[in-house]
């Protein structure tokens, strides 16, 4: 077995070759190689990403060998970017690792068009005017970005692009796709062929739960005017037939079909959330949509037609108890369904790019299958410029927060991880940066947070005194476990946006290192 | 002098935190330099394991301002933990996992000293454990946390109000991960919830009933575990079934796609056999960091009262956007590790040997191949044989006059015993007391004389 297989084997259980081969297609750019970018480099590294680009213009102090794990007493002095390049580089000889000595800040005003290289920038310790900035930039040059800040017990992460569709969402607790409540012919069929009533008690309890509760439910409609049990009399009736049916108490798969029985009684139809998207007006595509948007147009023409207001089948069946003979044929039936709608798809796909004026073969086979079994998870994730949530946040959110207890502590950092950027904009250092004036820092953080909340529209609420004194306290340090857990995070949401596997983060996710009941805003 | 310079500079940002008094401390914080260089000088540390989040804890906590770590890890490195156990490197392969990380972490951090422990957590007497200020716990598996955490227990005793005894309380912060998941914990011996307490937090893993896999299969995973379970035996009448020997592993794969073919089941493939046969839990670099930064973080605030703590028991979910939650579990009041211990009452007359013949009828404890210690003194040990033959003779003598002579005290027995049809290494600690002895000769004060 070839070697990089088994060392990223742990991985690829998780993303498979597909996400693997995203990573290692990815060009990474850092900005500021200090404790919280060098941890996020590292854990990106040692998974095999494929390009990194270290950034930092500054060399290496002695205070920076007590939080970075990426230098040593021999960096002191040298350029840090080049020492934490070198150090990331020795975990994994397969990334390409460079490094530019040069302060992220001057790069954002002299060379904003150098930022379009990459696939995402990691945007480490920048000052607010600079993320603004770079924020606009990216936003243009549509090119990912996060941002990562840790500063003493607090810190942030926040991931800012216009919009981010992921297919293989793969969320953890999903309702399987059985059609139960609104079974297709082939389902309907197979079932008639097998006997609820069979007298040999080993075949009666091998019979899948899917065969029993497609069975009972078709006996049901017919005695109660076509519709399926929906009062709570009604369910409870439907299982207590279910519990009559059985013939020994050992029967697994009648109490799995009491179990499951809550799959006859959902709603037909899609979701809120797929309706959503196939509601969102970038389903009327033209010939510069995305090929998402193309497979989401064909999807909602699926729906209203074919589908009969169902999502194409994803084809997958859990376990269940049942011959093996019973539930390999079952597993054929839902494969073969899911097979005839993802060439419905497939087809209003190759139409749709032909009448946009696309070539009709420019969407792979694979990624439109892969579209269609996992349609009913789709997600679309968008994210506000920096500049808007700065300027106006979400104003119900806001005071929801600020008076909410469980969120006081993270809005509170929220607001003070603001103003001791303008404090710094007005006084050339972060308040308790230096030994010495602290009541001046404290009073002066004080005043400025006010002034920030009366700015935001928050006239009157304020700040506690513990909360400030502690900010002040932190002095803008960055200690190495916070960064670690703050680059930690920054990491995984990378790796989440690159493989579009899996959903990324919403809003700003606020770290309170103090009690860790850290919290995402979504201002 | 220029060396004392030095030295404050290098803690730059954490002097910020230890030097200066804050309003959300701990109780006992005292900010100060002398913090800072008690918190080298003495404080020590002990990680349990070397792998994905030990690695990352020994990183952590060597730049969190402690010199004094010790690690153990009875584990040699695979290739397979190059994608998140950042310490080692290919041509390491082989080598113990406990050695190459103190190593690696010694050369990047000047002044840390890190003493590694290439054994069994069993192997260690349980007196080893007991000279470290805390212990953080990163670790794959229930039943070395369950050791551990019994063994940090053991060391707490209560007054006679049923209050835990500030200087016998063993901290421990626990972390753990699944892909995108993970937690942290704080466990605080006799205050919050031990391990133990919270048992149910990981139930015992699920398995496919024998006569699926014999007669009704329907998954690749059932094709794979009936190879493995049952085709196995049958085959190699005697010979263990080793899942590290590659020969074996492509044996079960081959038999399971044969069974697979005969039914018409998909799915089967070497990797996925690895992972039933071996039962393998899908790990990445970035949440290990997160899970172990959250514990170093915790050690910290724990020994400096720098900062509040968490209370008690973070979980980690990124698998789905992010969440994070704080739970305040609550303990267990009749729990058998953390408690003040489980009562024996005893004759004066009852020999070491009759003593344990009892432990192991005991319903709470069902203890066998008992080894014996009170105090710092070994009244019996199973093995090394050297030991065993010293202390054989022990086993005939009244367990009172062994003990001094006292009318209570607290006797440690490791052991093995019975947990979910599983035989596991265990420790108990146990309040013995012998019936008949009056106020007038209790000496439960002399108890360390
Ligand atoms: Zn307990």
């Amino acid at each position: 077995m070839a070697e990089p297989k088994t060392k990223y084997d742990r991985q690829l259980r998780i993303w498979g070759e597909q996400g693997q081969e995203a990573l290692e297609k990815a060009s990474i750019c850092l900005l500021n190689c200090g404790p919280t970018g060098s941890e996020t480099l590292k854990n990106l590294v040692l998974g095999g990403i494929g390009s990194i680009t270290v950034i930092d213009g500054s060399k290496v102090e002695l205070g920076d060998l007590g939080n970075n794990f990426m230098v040593d007493e021999s960096s002191i002095g040298q350029s840090k970017a080049k020492c934490v390049c070198a150090s990331l580089q020795e975990l994994n000889d397969a990334v390409k690792a460079k490094f530019i000595e040069e302060y992220p800040e001057a790069l954002i005003e002299t060379n904003p068009s150098f930022f379009s290289q990459f696939t995402l920038v990691i945007a480490t310790q920048l000052v607010e005017d600079s993320m603004i900035k770079l924020d606009r930039i990216c936003r243009e040059a549509n090119v990912m970005l996060i941002f990562a800040r840790s500063y003493g017990l607090t810190g942030f992460v926040r991931i800012s692009l216009k919009e981010h569709a992921v297919i293989e969402s793969k969320p953890d607790h999903f309702l399987d796709d059985l059609r139960l409540n609104n079974p297709w012919p082939e389902l309907r069929g197979f079932a008639e062929t097998i006997d609820l009533n069979v007298s040999d008690p080993v075949v009666h309890k091998h019979t899948p739960y899917v065969v029993i509760l497609v069975k009972m439910a078709e006996q049901w409609t017919k005695s109660h005017d076509g519709k399926l049990p929906s009062t709570r009399e009604e369910k409870k009736e439907f299982k207590d037939l279910l519990k009559s049916k059985m013939i020994a108490m050992d029967e697994d798969n009648y109490k799995e079909a009491i179990e499951a029985s809550f799959k006859v009684f959902a709603p037909r139809g899609i979701s809120s959330n797929l309706q959503q998207i196939i509601d969102d007006s970038r389903a009327d595509v033209d010939s510069s949509s995305s090929n998402f948007w193309v497979m989401v147009a064909s999807l909602k023409e699926f729906i209203a037609n074919e589908g009969g207001g169902e999502a194409p089948l994803e084809g997958s069946i859990p376990d269940m108890t049942s011959s093996t003979e019973h539930y390999v044929n079952l597993q054929k039936i839902y494969q073969a369904k899911a097979e005839a709608d993802f060439l419905v798809i497939e087809q209003r796909v190759r139409n749709i790019l032909k009448k946009i004026g696309r070539d009709p073969d420019s969407i792979s086979k694979a990624n439109i299958k892969s579209f269609s079994k996992n349609a009913r998870k789709l997600t679309v994730c968008r994210y506000r410029l920096l500049e808007e949530e700065f300027n106006s946040p979400i104003q119900p959110e806001l005071q929801k927060y600020l008076t909410d207890e469980d969120y006081s502590v993270a809005v509170g950092f929220y607001i003070l991880l603001r103003a001791v950027d303008r404090f710094a904009a007005n006084y050339n250092s972060f308040p308790g940066q230096f030994d010495g004036g602290m009541d001046e820092d404290i009073s002066r953080l004080k005043t400025t947070a006010v002034s920030l909340l009366s700015d935001l529209g928050c006239n009157g609420s304020t700040l506690t005194e513990d909360l400030i004194n502690e900010m002040c306290r932190f002095g803008a340090a960055e200690l190495h476990a916070v960064a670690a857990f703050i680059g930690g995070i920054a990491s995984q949401e990378v790796i989440k946006l690159i493989t579009k596997q899996f959903v990324p983060m919403s809003g700003t996710f606020i770290f309170n290192g103090i009690d860790h009941k850290s919290q995402l805003l979504s201002l | 002098m220029a060396d004392s310079t030095a030295h404050v500079s290098r803690s730059r940002d954490l002097d910020k935190l230890l030097l200066r008094p804050g309003h959300l401390v701990g109780p006992t914080f005292e900010p100060g330099p002398e913090l800072r260089d008690d918190l080298r000088k003495f404080a020590t540390v002990l990680v349990v394991g070397a792998g994905g989040l030990g690695c990352e804890l020994l990183k952590d906590l060597a730049l969190s301002g402690f010199k004094n770590l010790e690690v153990i890890d009875m584990d040699r490195i695979e290739v397979s933990n190059l994608n998140r156990q950042f310490l080692f490197r290919l041509q390491d392969v082989g080598k113990p996992k406990a050695e190459v990380a103190a190593k690696r972490v010694m050369e990047r951090v000047s002044g840390v000293n890190i003493v590694p422990h290439f054994c069994r957590i069993e192997d260690k007497d349980i007196e080893f454990y007991n000279h470290f200020n805390i212990i953080a716990l990163g670790l794959d598996s229930i039943e070395a946390r369950s050791y551990i955490n019994a063994v940090a227990c053991s060391f707490l005793e209560y007054d006679s109000d049923d209050k835990p005894l500030e200087e016998t309380i063993k901290p421990m912060v626990d972390g753990g991960t699944e892909g995108f998941k993970g937690h942290a914990r704080v466990i605080i011996p006799g205050v919050t919830p031990c391990f133990e307490c919270t048992i149910w937090l990981f139930p015992p893993q699920v398995k496919f009933p024998l006569c699926t896999l014999a007669e009704t299969p329907r998954t690749a995973a059932h094709c794979i575990e009936y190879a493995h379970l049952i085709k196995w035996d049958e085959v190699h009448s005697g010979k263990a079934f080793d899942p590290d020997d590659p020969e074996h592993m492509k044996w079960v794969y081959s038999e399971a796609v044969k069974r697979a073919e005969l039914f018409g089941i998909p799915g089967v493939t070497y990797s996925l056999t690895q992972g039933v046969v071996k039962n393998i839990i899908p790990a990445i670099a970035s949440t290990n960091a997160i899970i172990s930064a959250a514990c170093a973080l915790e050690t910290l605030k724990i020994v400096s009262g720098c900062s509040k703590t968490l209370s008690n028991y973070l979980t980690y979910n990124g698998a789905e956007g992010l969440h994070t939650k704080v739970t305040e579990f609550v303990k267990d009041m009749d729990c058998l590790i953390c408690g003040p211990g489980v009562l024996i009452e005893l004759d004066t007359s009852v020999t070491l040997q009759k003593f344990m013949d009892q432990l192991q009828e005991h319903p709470k404890l069902l203890l066998s191949k008992a080894s014996v210690k009170h105090r710092e003194k070994n009244l019996y040990i199973q093995a090394p044989p050297v030991l065993e033959e010293l202390t054989r003779s022990n086993l005939n003598l009244p367990l009172f006059d062994l003990m001094g002579k006292i009318r209570k005290d607290i006797v440690h027995v490791t052991g093995s015993t019975t947990k979910n049809d599983k035989k596991t290494s265990c420790l108990r600690k146990l309040r013995v007391v012998f019936k008949g002895i009056d106020g007038a000769t209790d000496m439960d004060t002399a108890g360390g004389a």
